[in-house]
């Protein structure tokens, strides 16, 4: 009876568990040689032990990170005088989608504080974190939408899982998108389809991570001789089975580290990629340093407004991000290439690192949020989703998706007040600011008649990024719309660009606009 | 001479329109007056690191040849003597090849052993200075690295290569009935060990670069890259020459050791190398293989095997000696002039000398998914054709869809493709049962049932739903394409394209045009041969056009020696020993019996008594009983699933004693029983090219060899009266005709060669 049982919920799960989702592991070289079981911890604490024994110099870092904005900001500085292509994204006879708030648990490198939950606890942490800061009515939420990357196969939609636990209204549907990276951009995108097509009026988007535990599956040979014997009616029958058992059917399966279709980590795609567009070493590791000096910063400002602490049960009350460690220069240059060795340039300093966290936002149509009496952040505007050659092109989403964006919304570069672009790596960033920075890049592989040019960067990420703050994959795209949302409401800019990239070669870019004040 | 003359003075040329494009190679090579002096290599240092680029003019690859020989000496001589530089980087200009290998018309100019032994003794000479070079020199190989290319790479102190498919190491000189004679039988073993340089020179098989960096081959891979400031060929080049500068300067400071850790199972090989008793057991080993595989026929594996030895038993001096003195021999053998010639008549057949087609065939249809379709299909898909196939059955349908999907699961699991690689290419076949998307279609090859009746009816259909610009081509091996195109609206389309099987194997396509057929139509059908990777003939219709014409008189020959009582056996193991990869009798089960008894009606009724030979009634009464050969299980032989050695079918006994004749004792030693077949089948070929059939002799040797397996070491039909002789070839067939008749009196072209010694095919 209990076998039958469980080949039963096998059988449920089983179409979940046919296409691993493809993650991104950034520092798997370093676990690869260490048992899968305690591999995330042996990586963290690797991690940290770098971290720690780097001396914190970020006055002196800061200064540094500054200098590779230098070279034109003066030109920047006078086009952003210039007035604004467009007064509003407003259409005419589409609603307006604002965000009224969004908020994310603290992001924690995984293997710490948050290491023995659940995801759907902490999404359900993320969940209570926006009806506390909003004082939203449960039961006027419409839907719910989170993205997950690594799915945890007992709560395979999370965001149900999480919004019952987190006291929604078990009348208010929820379902979970994946799309690797950009799992959350998902999520808040068809929040705002269901919005502007009219079928709600509000809706909370979001997504989770726990890179601290994954799903390791028993490998094909055993699922096969597990699922067979719980079919198998007789002893004859079941003996016979358990005489096919192999040692070796006892190997795990770990979820998929590489690209699906080209068997190539990310990592190492973003070794050739920097190559490609001959990024040096250093170049990364001070985008690295101005990444986590940013953050540093902005986080003893106080500007991370979204996060809110969280409670972990059994330990002590999490307030902020751990990852930020702003280092110097010749400590990171002492690390060894994680991907392509020994002589590749993306190493654990110039990567994002894996991290647990979940975010939240509260999407509501215009005239339902004034109705409310909510006072919105920002429009959600114009949207667009790209892919290309995940073997050669897998992190260039950015540079595919920004001018098309910015097109379709009949903004220009100048136009943006606020750029967040999620940082998996810093080669990746540097290649795709070099790519938008090129006409033949432009010509040749993207048909475009010419650049639309790099972001400057003194608007570019200034209060850190997925280096230094953390990318839970599935999080990290509402984390860059409310960085964008708030730093326009605080700096009194009008517009953002949120962008990203993801596995599978697919990006994504989004406009968000300042509420008036 | 002429010829290298006009190449340097286009090299010139070439070389002034480098200078004056801007920037890039001016800042780079601060010796820029090296430029002005060589063609092939210039070199610019960079720090202390010399950067030595190979970049021979006017061609797609680098050749090792004379010139480049002594620029490389001059180049390397500049870089030992300077002060300034510490180390050095090889590396070629070139997207897709290193060094090719060594220049072949240098070595087929030469009319002595003794000329050939000096060339292969400058080059070893050359190699050792590289190897004792106190300053190190890293070899960065991207694209083929073969024969002298690899020759010269192992030298090197370091070996950087791209890991790219088109990266390919290997020792060729095998195919070309030579050895690597510039130093390679000696190193090789040192570097990789004697097993597996053993594999390497005697199969000529090409590694891989990740397979090149265990076997301990190269010590570094770099991965190709994708775009970004520049085309990604070009910037892969210039990465790996960054990467191989870091390396050159490491080891000029000593920190990277150009010594490999070897794993334990390459210690325990080194160390059981290390005994005399098993190196000799390894030796007999392989000599008994090579043997057993060549029959004797090929004498370079035999040589590479004693130079090797040499060296390994009596010291490199020795070893040297014997590579340079082999070398010359070998390069004066008639095997290594009938395996030069097929390599460049292969190279001939893989371009298209009609042009470009007015329209790309981009939308591809088979109809009938038999073994012949599917095998068509599946050389199509992974070229990314968009492939129809048709079949009249979903059980047929289904049948062809599955061989073609296991031919590509096959790569996969020979890792020459990936699973996703696989998927997405069989996305580009559509199975199907009508003639939907026909409209569509750029050519339609059909493949049905060898039937006349069929082929038209199937025409006519086809032509009722085809845009007016596709080509019909069909796929038959015996019925006459004119026939075929009789009944068609737009005969100018009409083609024949005939593959052998199995199609994903077998390299040889043979296409046929009609008077009518239009230039623009062989343009689109020869390109879509050499799109499926093919080896092209294109002959003019005829019965049997020129392969299955020139198989049907040997087979005819076949069934009378059955006749006169040599058991199959005995007749394969004749034909093997003659070069024929397959035997004569096993030749007729794998063909089919009752095709072979199809064809030989055919062609008997056109050509008459020429066909003529044993009685056809042995393959009636065989395929009265069902011995169709390997597809019905039973032919001569006896075949069963999972069973290597295959038994005689005894049944057959009792039909060749009912169809006994009598034995002429003056031909019928094993060697006139040899020659009985070969000649006759030369005899044909030759007539063909008479007839204006074929229009080169290179064209029928490559046909011959790639589609019917004549013996490559006799080089094809042709090649084989040049080296034979037309005149010892014309009496043998006197002779034959003597005792036969008509079917072996010598064609007209023959005996003019053999009247006049000077006429070659290949002059």
């Amino acid at each position: 009876m209990g076998v039958s049982r469980t080949s039963a919920i096998w059988a449920v799960i089983w179409p979940s568990l046919r296409g691993d989702p493809e993650i991104i592991w950034s520092f798997i070289p370093f676990t690869l040689s260490v048992k899968p079981m305690d591999q995330d911890l042996r990586m963290t604490s690797l991690l940290t032990y770098t971290f720690k024994n780097l001396p914190s110099t970020s006055q002196w870092a800061l200064r540094f990170s500054m200098r590779p904005l230098s070279c034109s900001s003066q030109l920047r500085v006078a086009a952003a005088v210039q007035t604004k292509s467009k007064q509003t994204l407003a259409k005419p006879n589409i609603r307006n989608i604002v965000v009224v708030d969004g908020v994310r648990t603290p992001f924690l490198l995984s293997g710490t504080s948050y290491k023995d939950l659940m995801p759907h606890d902490l999404a359900r942490a993320a969940l209570s974190g926006l009806l506390h800061r909003t004082s939203v009515p449960k039961d006027v939420v419409d839907y719910i939408i989170l993205g997950t990357v690594i799915q945890e196969v007992k709560t395979s939609n999370v965001a149900r899982e999480a919004a019952l636990g987190a006291g929604f209204s078990d009348k208010t549907p929820a379902h979970t998108v994946t799309m690797a990276c950009i799992s959350s951009n998902q999520a808040m995108t068809t929040a705002v389809s269901l919005i502007a097509s009219g079928q709600c009026d509000v809706v909370v988007a979001g997504g989770v991570e726990l890179m601290s535990d994954v799903p390791i599956r028993h490998s094909r040979k055993m699922r096969k001789m597990m699922l067979d014997l719980s079919k198998a009616k007789t002893l004859g029958q079941r003996l016979s089975l358990i005489s096919k058992f192999r040692l070796n059917f006892l190997s795990p399966e770990l979820p998929a580290v590489a690209e699906f279709s080209t068997n190539e980590t990310m990592g190492h795609s973003a070794d050739r990629l920097a190559a490609a567009f001959a990024i040096s070493r250093l170049e990364q590791d001070e985008y690295a340093l101005r990444s986590h000096s940013l953050a540093r910063k902005a986080q003893d400002e106080g500007l991370l407004s979204d996060v809110v602490p969280f409670k972990v049960p059994g330990k002590d009350t999490v307030t902020q991000d751990n990852g930020i460690r702003p280092s110097s220069l010749e400590q990171m240059a002492k690390l060894k290439p994680a991907f392509i060795k020994p002589y590749g340039t993306v190493t654990a300093a110039n990567s994002s690192f894996l991290t647990d966290g979940a975010s939240a936002v509260l999407i509501l149509a215009e005239e339902k949020a004034l109705a409310m009496g909510y006072k919105p952040k920002a429009y959600l505007r114009d949207f667009m989703y790209v892919s290309q050659d995940p073997k050669d092109q897998l992190l260039l989403g950015p540079t595919y998706a920004t001018p098309k964006v910015l097109e379709k919304a009949g903004l220009t570069m100048n136009d943006i007040d606020a750029f967040e672009f999620h940082e998996a790596f810093s080669g990746q960033i540097l290649a795709n600011l070099k790519a938008m920075d090129s006409d033949w890049f432009a010509q040749n592989y993207m048909g475009r008649k010419a650049k639309v040019g790099s972001p400057p960067l003194e608007k570019f990420n200034i209060w850190g990024g997925s280096l230094s703050l953390g990318h839970p994959f599935g999080a990290t795209g509402c984390r860059l719309v409310m960085a964008a949302a708030n730093r326009l409401q605080k700096e009194g800019g009008q517009y953002g660009l949120v962008a990203a990239c993801a596995a599978g070669g697919q990006g994504h870019a989004m406009i968000v606009e300042a509420y008036p004040k | 001479m002429v010829a290298s003359r006009a190449v340097g003075s286009l090299s010139r040329f070439t070389r002034s329109r480098m200078l004056r494009c801007p920037g890039y190679i001016c800042r780079n090579f601060t010796k820029s007056s090296a430029l002005l002096t060589r063609t092939h290599i210039n070199y610019g240092v960079k720090g202390d690191v010399a950067v030595i680029r190979i970049n021979s003019p006017n061609s797609k690859v680098n050749t090792l040849g004379q010139e480049l020989h002594s620029e490389f000496i001059e180049v390397m001589n500049e870089v030992w003597s300077s002060n300034q530089i510490r180390s050095a980087v090889l590396i070629s200009s070139k997207p897709g090849c290193f060094i090719a290998g060594a220049d072949l018309n240098m070595l087929t100019a030469c009319t002595t052993p003794q000329e050939v032994t000096q060339i292969s003794q400058e080059a070893q000479k050359m190699f050792e200075k590289v190897e004792k070079s106190t300053k190190p020199i890293v070899a960065a190989i991207n694209g083929s690295c073969l024969g002298g290319g690899l020759e010269l790479a192992i030298s090197c102190q370091y070996r950087i290569a791209t890991k790219d498919k088109k990266t390919v190491l290997g020792s060729p000189e095998v195919l070309l009935g030579i050895l690597p004679g510039a130093g390679g039988t000696q190193r090789l073993p040192k570097m990789v060990g004697v097993p597996a340089a053993f594999d390497m020179m005697l199969t000529g098989r090409g590694i891989r670069a990740d397979r090149a960096k265990k076997m301990g081959l190269v010590d570094q891979l770099v991965e190709p890259l994708g775009p970004g400031i520049k085309p990604p060929e070009e910037r892969t080049i210039e990465y790996l020459e960054e990467v191989a500068i870091t390396f050159a300067k490491g080891l000029a400071d000593k920190k990277i050791s150009p010594k490999r850790d070897k794993g334990l199972v390459e210690k325990l090989t080194s160390y059981a190398m290390s005994i005399p008793f098993v190196r000799q057991q390894i030796y007999k080993k392989v000599e008994e293989k090579v043997r057993k595989q060549t029959k004797g026929l090929y004498p370079a594996p035999l040589k590479i095997i004693d130079v090797v030895k040499t060296g390994i038993e009596q010291g490199s001096d020795a070893g040297y000696l014997s590579e340079s003195q082999k070398f010359g021999e070998l390069a004066m053998t008639k095997e290594s002039k009938a395996l030069m010639g097929l390599y460049r008549g292969q190279t001939l057949c893989k371009k298209n000398k009609f042009g470009a087609p007015q329209k790309e065939v981009k939308q591809l249809a088979i109809l009938g998914a038999g073994l012949m379709g599917a095998g068509i299909a599946q050389v199509s898909v992974d070229k990314g054709l968009q492939t129809v196939l048709k079949d009249a059955t979903l059980a047929a349908l289904g049948r062809g869809q599955q061989q073609v999907f296991k031919g590509l699961n096959d790569k996969v699991k020979k890792k020459a493709l990936t699973s996703f690689e696989r998927d997405a290419f069989f996305s580009n076949l559509t199975g199907q049962l009508d003639y939907q998307g026909f409209e569509k279609a750029d050519m339609v090859i059909e493949a049905v049932f060898e039937d006349l009746s069929l082929k038209h009816k199937v025409l006519k259909e086809v032509e009722a739903v085809i845009p007016d610009h596709c080509v019909f081509a069909s796929n038959t091996s015996a019925l006459p394409i004119n026939e075929i195109a009789a009944i068609s609206k737009r005969p100018e389309k009409v083609i024949g394209m005939h593959y052998f099987s199995p199609v994903d194997k077998m390299q040889l396509l043979e296409i046929i045009t009609t008077p009518k057929t239009s230039k623009d139509t062989t343009a689109s059908a020869v390109e879509v041969g050499l799109k499926q990777g093919k080896v092209i003939i294109v002959v003019k219709d005829g019965p049997g056009f020129y392969t299955t014409r020139c198989l049907a008189p040997m087979m005819s020959e076949v069934i009378r020696i059955l006749q006169e009582g040599v058991g199959p056996k005995k007749l394969d193991s004749l034909t093997t020993s003659f070069g024929f990869p397959v035997g004569a009798a096993t030749l007729v089960d794998e063909v089919g019996v009752d095709v072979a008894n199809h064809v030989a009606e055919n062609l008997g009724k056109a050509f008459g008594e020429r066909f003529a030979g044993g009685s056809l009634e042995v393959l009636k009464q065989m395929i009265s009983k069902g011995f169709l050969g390997r597809k019905s299980g039973k032919g001569f032989y006896i075949y069963q699933e999972g069973v290597k050695n295959k038994n005689l079918n005894s049944d057959i006994h009792s039909i060749l004693a009912g169809l006994k004749m009598p034995s002429q004792p003056d031909v019928s030693s094993d060697e006139d029983i040899q020659y009985r077949l070969v000649t006759r089948f030369v005899n044909e070929a030759v007539l063909c090219l008479q007839e204006g059939v074929l229009a080169t002799p290179t064209e029928g040797d490559i046909g011959a060899v790639f589609g019917l397996g004549f013996p490559p070491c006799l080089g094809g039909p042709f090649r084989f009266v040049d080296l034979y002789g037309a005149q010892k070839t014309v009496d043998r067939l006197r002779k034959y005709e003597a005792a036969y008749g008509r079917q072996f009196t010598p064609c007209q072209l023959l005996m003019d060669h053999a009247s006049s010694p000077n006429k070659k095919f290949y002059q």
